[in-house]
């Protein structure tokens, strides 16, 4: 063999080995349109980097949870990029399972991330996931039926406005419902429907020495008010009601109110899925006064876990698809209205955005009024708004969440509800250490 | 020979059948309807029944995000590989169980069965460890065993049920000819238990194939079944009703055909015994 065809070999065998070394980046991310979207447009990312291979897994929220919990917590390795919301961030960062994202590039413009947003993804100042897109809740209603009751909603609805209007607007005979909230037993259910709720209400879930308050006065009020009101007029079987049957009521014209997440605004407004997109308005989640609103907060995040072998590639697509040029990527390909809202700034000061998203303002508004580290009236032990983010708060908020769903169905009474939430409570807090 | 039945009775008896087998069906027909509506006649209410503008646009969006015959190839590759798997280690214990019983064989049959009264999520962390440890993870192997030992005893069970129903004085009539253990299972017991094997294969398949706790926990991307690809169209907020029945439709789509083909042996598994 000729020194020519050997270096010819060596080259080859080079080339080979380069191609081979090309990065493989696994993303675990949950099932939405826009995280759809992102994949979709991801050829633009690999297109810049040819040396870094994308495989994404598209999962069911839950079942995507359970997943990456199991492989972070035991180091599997599976995922070099999570998708995980403001419940994870400040657990999985204290149990140092995450990567810290304080060095994503001098294009990347920390500073234009929504505080709010921000705040809930950083410990200590730092952040330890990118926020994809952010929500919070809103009060949707039928502008129509509104005009023609001689209705005026404002901007700033308080609960008992909402409450006479709900039944003042409902017609059973006709299944028309005054409003349609969360029933549906569950941490992300009706758990964090009520949790919000009851911050507004004046009440929350531990005192500053972790005692559960269950017993407090406020607490009966937020339940009993939200049993009479959907008993009055909710639709039937509200029991079950979670997202997507209140989405399909509401859709379909059988809701005059709707108090749920932003991101619904998008759905009820597409004529293509909704009978009612013509005539839907928008007001911030209801409060009594006493200064906390009860809306939520969250956003779908992309993080690193600590396990990953390609931390620097999983940070360069982080930076990639949270940053202002991939909504610009996005309006381009397909409209303003269907950029990931709720993580920038700029993304509110843009003229082309607010014409094409009616909701835009009202989602920028119920963000900016969310708190996550004091999400109530009263000081709190916790961070978070529609959650308490603690790692024993989603087998807990379940168990309570069955209660409350047991009180509106009729099977249980308010006060007894409230009191096994209070047992349920006092006894995971002792297991937990929380209390003596 | 069947009762004689009057014709009333039989007209009645075949009506309740009809719709007692057309109510378990309908959830079947009703996601394969909804798989060629729009997302918004999917959540129509009131729904409509077959008069809707029928589209393919799901399963054509379902074709671009997801490799669907790589996922389908993982879960024959699964199924079948643990069932087969799982006949080759039951078939001589059943066959010790039902021919040659000690005073321990019924106990060791409970306890078996024992095993599957544990929540698998019971076992999810040091099983998950172990195959972290033997970099398993994202594997069909680490499945296909996992599997087979899931059903393992139900595997052992069946073919207990079905060849303690063969008598032992023909296997005993081999043995007086000569045949060798080997012999005595491959060439008599085996065939004559066919009927019992082949319903036990398809029951199996069926429960692997069905199978979303490990498939769903043990695997990422490489060696993700069908119900990973069921799992990514599922969304707790978003009404995605028609992608997810397409996808559900082309998931169960492989093994309805197999069922459908093999009822008559599954049915005659189930219902008679081996010899009879």
């Amino acid at each position: 063999m000729g020194i020519r065809s050997l270096s010819l070999a060596v080259g080859a065998l080079l080339a080979t080995t380069a191609l081979a070394s090309a990065e493989t980046l696994t993303i675990a991310t949950v099932n939405n349109g826009d995280m759809i979207r992102m994949q979709k447009l991801s050829d633009a990312f690999t297109s810049e980097h040819p040396d870094i291979d994308l495989e994404w897994v598209v999962l069911e929220e839950n079942v995507l949870r359970q997943r990456v919990t199991t492989d972070i917590a035991t180091k599997g390795g599976q995922y070099d990029i999570m998708t995980i919301g403001t419940y994870e961030v400040p657990i999985w960062a204290n149990q140092d399972w995450l990567v810290a994202l304080d060095d994503l590039g001098d294009d990347y413009d920390v500073e234009d991330l929504l505080p709010p947003i921000r705040e809930g993804l950083s410990v200590d100042g730092t952040l330890y996931a990118a926020p994809f897109y952010g929500e919070s809740s809103m009060v949707m209603y039928r502008t129509d039926l509104f005009d023609e009751a001689g209705i005026e909603m404002p901007d700033a609805p308080t609960w008992s406005f909402i409450a006479d209007a709900a039944r003042q607007l409902t017609d059973k005979e006709n299944e028309q419902f005054g409003i349609c909230l969360r029933g549906k037993a569950g941490w992300g259910e009706n758990a964090a429907f009520l949790t919000a709720t009851a911050n507004s209400f004046g009440a929350r879930w531990f005192d500053m020495d972790w005692q559960p308050q269950f017993d407090s006065p406020e607490w009966k009020e937020t339940l009993q008010f939200y049993v009479d009101l959907m008993n009055d007029a909710g639709p039937p079987g509200a029991s079950s009601n979670g997202f997507n049957e209140n989405l399909a009521l509401f859709q379909s014209g059988k809701c005059a109110m709707w108090i749920d997440a932003t991101v619904a605004a998008s759905f009820v407004t597409d004529p293509d899925e909704s009978t009612v997109a013509d005539s839907v308005g928008f007001a911030l989640a209801p409060d009594t006064g006493k200064g906390k609103r009860g809306n939520w907060l969250w956003a779908w995040s992309l993080a690193v876990p600590a396990g990953s072998q390609n931390v620097d590639a999983a940070k360069t697509f982080i930076a990639w698809a949270t940053s202002k040029d991939y909504l610009a990527l996005v309006a381009e390909n397909e409209g303003w209205a269907s950029v990931p809202p709720g993580t920038r700034t700029s993304l509110y000061e843009n003229e082309d955005y607010l014409k094409a998203a009616p909701f835009a303002q009202m989602t920028l508004d119920s963000i900016m009024s969310a708190d996550p580290k004091n999400p109530a009236v009263e000081p709190v032990p916790y961070v978070g708004v529609q959650f308490v983010a603690i790692p024993e708060f989603q087998g807990l908020a379940t168990a309570i969440g069955q209660q409350f769903s047991a009180a509106l169905a009729g099977t249980t009474s308010v006060d007894q509800a409230l009191t096994t939430a209070q047992q349920l409570s006092e006894r995971e807090m002792r297991r937990g250490g929380y209390l003596n | 020979m069947a009762r004689e039945l009057s014709p009333r009775r039989r007209a009645t008896l075949t009506t309740a059948a009809w719709t007692i087998g057309f109510l378990i069906f309908f959830p079947v027909l009703w996601t394969f309807l909804t798989s060629f509506k729009t997302e918004g006649e999917a959540i129509a209410i009131p729904p409509s029944f077959l008069f809707f503008d029928w589209t393919l646009e799901n399963y054509s969006e379902v074709q671009e995000r997801s490799n669907y015959l790589r996922h389908a190839m993982n879960s024959v590759i699964i199924a079948f590989g643990s069932t087969f798997l799982g006949l080759l280690v039951a078939i001589p214990a059943a066959w010790s169980m039902a021919f040659s019983p000690t005073k321990s064989t019924r106990g060791i049959l409970m306890w078996m069965l024992s095993t599957k009264m544990l929540p698998p999520v019971g076992a999810l962390v040091p099983i998950y460890l172990i195959c972290r440890d033997l970099g398993l993870l994202d594997t069909r192997s680490a499945l296909v065993v996992i599997l087979m030992l899931m059903n393992l005893p139900i595997i052992v069970w069946m073919l207990f049920t079905y060849f303690r129903e063969i008598p032992g004085d023909i296997l005993e009539a081999a043995r007086m000819d000569g045949a060798s253990l080997r012999k005595e299972i491959t060439y008599v017991l085996v065939p004559m238990a066919v009927p019992g094997i082949a319903s036990t294969l398809l029951l199996n398949v069926i429960l692997a194939w069905n199978e979303a706790f490990w498939t769903l926990n043990l695997t990422a991307d490489d060696a993700a079944p069908l119900s990973a690809f069921i799992a990514s169209y599922s969304s707790p907020e978003g009404l995605f009703w028609a992608k997810l029945s397409a996808a559900s439709t082309l998931a169960i789509a492989p093994i309805l055909v197999l069922g459908w083909f093999s009822q008559k042996q599954l049915v005659r598994g189930l219902t008679f015994g081996a010899v009879k």
